[in-house]
């Protein structure tokens, strides 16, 4: 029970409190450049979220079971981008393979997945916070993923909307993109001491 | 003569390109996430700044070094292995000589290797140029990153505490601002300040 009230809250922590797009500020540029419409941001969203559960999964084994207390760990940032690297290519053929007319409208945010930096943001906010079991790490990720793929399905709905907005010239595109992200995360500001 | 002048002008232009015209952060929109994250401060953005030229610099060195050797698949893992390399060098240096600083960035500084600019300029620039064009390349972009880094955040940290680098500026009736501290700030602060950049590129135009 006590384990499981632990992982509830971690869940909800790092989806609603502690979310990486808004507190954190990790993964704006898919950000920013997906976020137009609302499919396509789900889309972005749930792959994100498989390579992120897959990443930090692998990357908690690979720090606990290889790494740690030996002189390797130097190489943990090299490790951590190659596993990711690896897991957005598995993903990627995955998506070519069975659905093509997907793979085509993401073009080139597909493989960009790995310069996302939520993913390595997560690896390493895991590492650092020292969750010493694999339960909660794969929790923590997923959350993370479902943390992103809500951000940007509330950005993308929004800006659905904006498009008919009367925005100053020199504010379009990405400048009214930010300044919506940050009343965003104002509200999201609301939580926060919530949990932890 | 001619030809060695005409050189010259091409690599202060390469230079000049990075500060305003392809500013990184405010024309291109790369590298957006260190840039809301470590402004709350200007001596933090400062480091930043830093580690990320050192970064830059090095990385186009070694990939304009092996720009014939790179086969096009696995292009974009070599790149990303050199960045994770020297990314790593600069945290150890970080961690063992401004500890303090190097605590207060947290993940951001090994957060550089997925920092879009160095990709992008190892991209576009290292792997199809000669080996003193990526550098030049290298500190315009880096110089322009930084600068506008600072200047962020020095808006952000005189509204927000009311002084830069400790030393009071403001009138003592003053408020501070509280929240351009906090994440909001940062990215209304910043669309505010792309949205400025854009009057001023409109109007030279």
């Amino acid at each position: 029970m006590d384990t499981l009230s632990t992982l509830l809250l971690g869940f909800i922590s790092i989806v609603i409190v502690n979310n990486l797009v808004f507190t954190k500020f990790l993964g704006i540029c898919p950000y920013l450049g997906v976020s137009g419409r609302i499919d396509m941001a789900f889309g972005m969203g749930l792959a994100v979220t498989f390579v992120v559960t897959l990443s930090g999964t692998l990357t908690w084994l690979i720090d606990h079971l290889i790494l740690m207390g030996t002189p390797l760990e130097v190489t943990r940032y090299v490790c951590f981008i190659l596993v990711i690297a690896g897991a957005v290519q598995l993903v990627e053929m995955y998506i070519r393979k069975f659905f093509p007319s997907l793979y085509d409208s993401f073009g080139i945010f597909l493989p960009l997945i790995t310069t996302n930096c939520a993913i390595l943001g997560l690896c390493l906010f895991i590492n650092l916070w020292g969750i010493d079991s694999l339960l909660e790490a794969v929790v923590l990720s997923f959350g993370a993923g479902i943390g992103f793929t809500m951000a940007i399905c509330i950005m993308a709905g929004i800006r659905e909307n904006l498009d008919l907005a009367d925005v100053p010239g020199c504010l379009k595109g990405a400048p009214i993109t930010l300044i919506t992200a940050g009343l965003l995360a104002m509200a999201f500001m609301g939580f926060a001491g919530m949990i932890r | 003569m001619t030809n060695s002048n005409v050189q010259t002008a091409r690599y202060v232009q390469t230079l000049i390109a990075g500060l305003w015209r392809e500013n990184p952060t405010l024309r291109l929109l790369l590298g957006m996430c260190p840039t809301l994250a470590v402004t709350a401060a200007v001596k933090p953005a400062l480091t930043m700044g830093c580690s990320v030229i050192f970064v830059l610099v090095c990385s186009n060195i070694i990939v304009s070094l092996m720009r014939n050797l790179l086969k096009p698949h696995l292009r974009i893992l070599m790149f990303t292995l050199t960045i994770a390399t020297f990314v790593t060098i600069a945290d150890l240096f970080l961690k063992a000589y401004l500890p303090r600083m190097s605590e207060m960035l947290g993940p951001y500084v090994p957060l550089i290797i997925v920092n879009c600019i160095i990709i992008c300029r190892a991209e576009a620039c290292a792997s199809k140029n000669p080996l003193f064009v990526s550098i030049i390349d290298a500190v315009g972009m880096g110089v322009g990153f930084t600068v506008t880094l600072c200047v962020l955040a020095a808006v952000r940290e005189l509204l927000s505490t009311g002084k830069i680098f400790e030393v009071s500026l403001m009138p003592n009736a003053f408020v501070p601002w509280a929240a351009l501290g906090m994440p909001v700030g940062a990215f209304i602060t910043l669309g505010l300040m792309i949205g400025m950049v854009n009057i001023i590129a409109g109007k030279k135009a």
